[in-house]
């Protein structure tokens, strides 16, 4: 095996870290909030409210990832919406996972028992304030695991917008692959790389999970 | 202060609640008890709406208590109510409990409402636990920061529903202590139990619901000594 080629590119692989992490970041933090906000319409009790959520979220889960960034980034430039690569990376993971979040924070709100919901309201809490409040930190605590599950899940498919040209991690590997002539070891680098990003995140949600449990 | 008129209550086919009328004035601790399924929690929580009335008419303090939110949240705030099973907020300690609804809904700042709240902790003797969280505490000491809690909103009303029942025996007592002392200092009360000598000592007037009427009230002690209805007497047998 032969790492040589690492000293006069490692600068790609850098470039490529900082661009998946961007799109991750963005796809978790935007994938979470459309995800509560699905969640909270599904459990709304207004009919079609419920009717959209459930729809999109069965959509959603119901088509591949890779489908759904090819569709997002060449399908809308039929109606005349042309994002740039980023833009669309972060649009296909956003839509993809809020489907999951949204599941994930369904089975959170609904296995806080309902005497916290009514202790609230029976101190004259609106609903808004009860949720923020009282149901959605404890529904956290208990959906931490499954959340920080997300995240890994979104780190690592963002792998597949190379295909649309962004010069994320793995698209920075295949160009040294295409231009070295290597087959294996930049691949192995990228691994490494997508591994240290899961395995940091997956201790820091863990740090935070004993803390909060700790009380 | 609370006027109910009417009200019935179903689930599906079932009728939990077959027209209940009955007026609850200030000042005074009204107990209900009854066999259970006789619908005692269904009527209690219909009266702050935290189970709808199929039909029927509840007036607070002269304004209905009516599904509007807002206007349900206003009225809420000045009926308090405390549950068999706590519901502590366990994610905060005792202090935050306290203090959450009184600065959120009446905008108190931290410092009035933490001094309300040591005020309440010292009235129900738990000072003590201000930063303790709720799964640290007994049974007990739990209601007791329950009312505590409810109390934060300065309630006209309180509601109980079953506030001993979930509890170990040793430590009734303490949750009846507080209560006789709400009812001495002239809270409004109205009390689902099946603390027969609690509803005796305390109470003001005592509903005896079964098959979701109400049928029998009357003073306590003249119902316990000389029940009207066969239903009462049967049921006080086998309690007493």
């Amino acid at each position: 095996m032969n790492f040589s080629f690492l000293t006069d590119h490692w600068q790609m692989f850098a470039h490529g870290a900082w661009v998946t992490l961007k799109l991750s970041f963005f796809g978790v933090i935007l994938g979470t909030l459309l995800g509560i906000f699905l969640a909270l319409l599904r459990l709304s009790g207004v009919w079609v409210a419920k009717a959209v959520s459930s729809a999109y979220v069965e959509i959603i889960r119901g088509t591949p990832l890779f489908v759904q960034i090819l569709l997002i980034y060449y399908g809308l430039t039929e109606f005349g919406i042309n994002m740039s690569a980023f833009m669309a990376g972060v649009v296909a993971l956003t839509v993809n996972s809020s489907a999951y979040m949204a599941e994930v924070f369904r089975g959170g709100i609904e296995a806080i028992d309902k005497g916290q919901t009514e202790a609230a309201r029976s101190l004259g809490m609106p609903r808004g304030m009860t949720m923020y409040h009282i149901v959605l930190p404890q529904a956290f605590r208990n959906m931490l695991p499954a959340i920080g599950n997300e995240f890994i899940i979104i780190i690592k498919d963002s792998s597949l917008v190379s295909t649309v040209g962004i010069a994320e991690l793995l698209y920075n590997a295949r160009t040294i692959q295409g231009s070295l002539f290597l087959t294996f070891e930049p691949l192995l680098v990228v691994s490494a790389c997508y591994f240290i990003m899961t395995f940091t995140l997956s201790k820091l949600l863990g740090a935070l999970e004993r803390k909060l449990r700790t009380r | 202060m609370i006027k109910v008129r009417e009200l019935r209550k179903s689930y599906g086919k079932h009728e939990v609640l077959k027209g209940i009328d009955c007026t609850i004035h200030q000042g005074e601790v009204v107990v209900v008890i009854g066999p259970s399924g006789s619908g005692k929690s269904t009527f209690l929580r219909c009266l702050n709406r935290l189970e709808e009335p199929s039909s029927g008419e509840i007036m607070f303090e002269g304004r209905p208590v009516v599904e509007k939110q807002s206007e349900l949240n206003s009225i809420r705030q000045k009926m308090g109510m405390v549950f068999q099973h706590f519901n502590l907020f366990p994610h905060m300690n005792v202090m935050e409990n306290l203090t959450l609804a009184p600065r959120k809904l009446k905008k108190l700042s931290r410092a009035s409402s933490e001094e309300l709240a040591i005020g309440l902790l010292k009235a129900v003797g738990l000072e003590d636990k201000k930063h303790a969280y709720p799964n640290s505490l007994s049974g007990g000491q739990k209601q007791r920061i329950a009312i505590a809690r409810s109390l934060a909103m300065e309630p006209d009303v309180i509601l109980f529903d079953e506030p001993t029942s979930a509890l170990d025996p040793e430590m009734v007592g303490e949750v009846l202590d507080v209560m006789k002392g709400l009812a001495r200092r002239g809270m409004t009360m109205v009390i689902v139990t099946h603390e027969m000598g609690f509803a005796r000592e305390v109470g003001d007037r005592l509903l005896f619901m079964d098959g979701g009427k109400i049928v029998e009230e009357g003073k306590p002690r003249d119902i316990f000594e000389k029940p009207g209805h066969p239903r009462t007497k049967e049921f006080l047998s086998k309690v007493l």
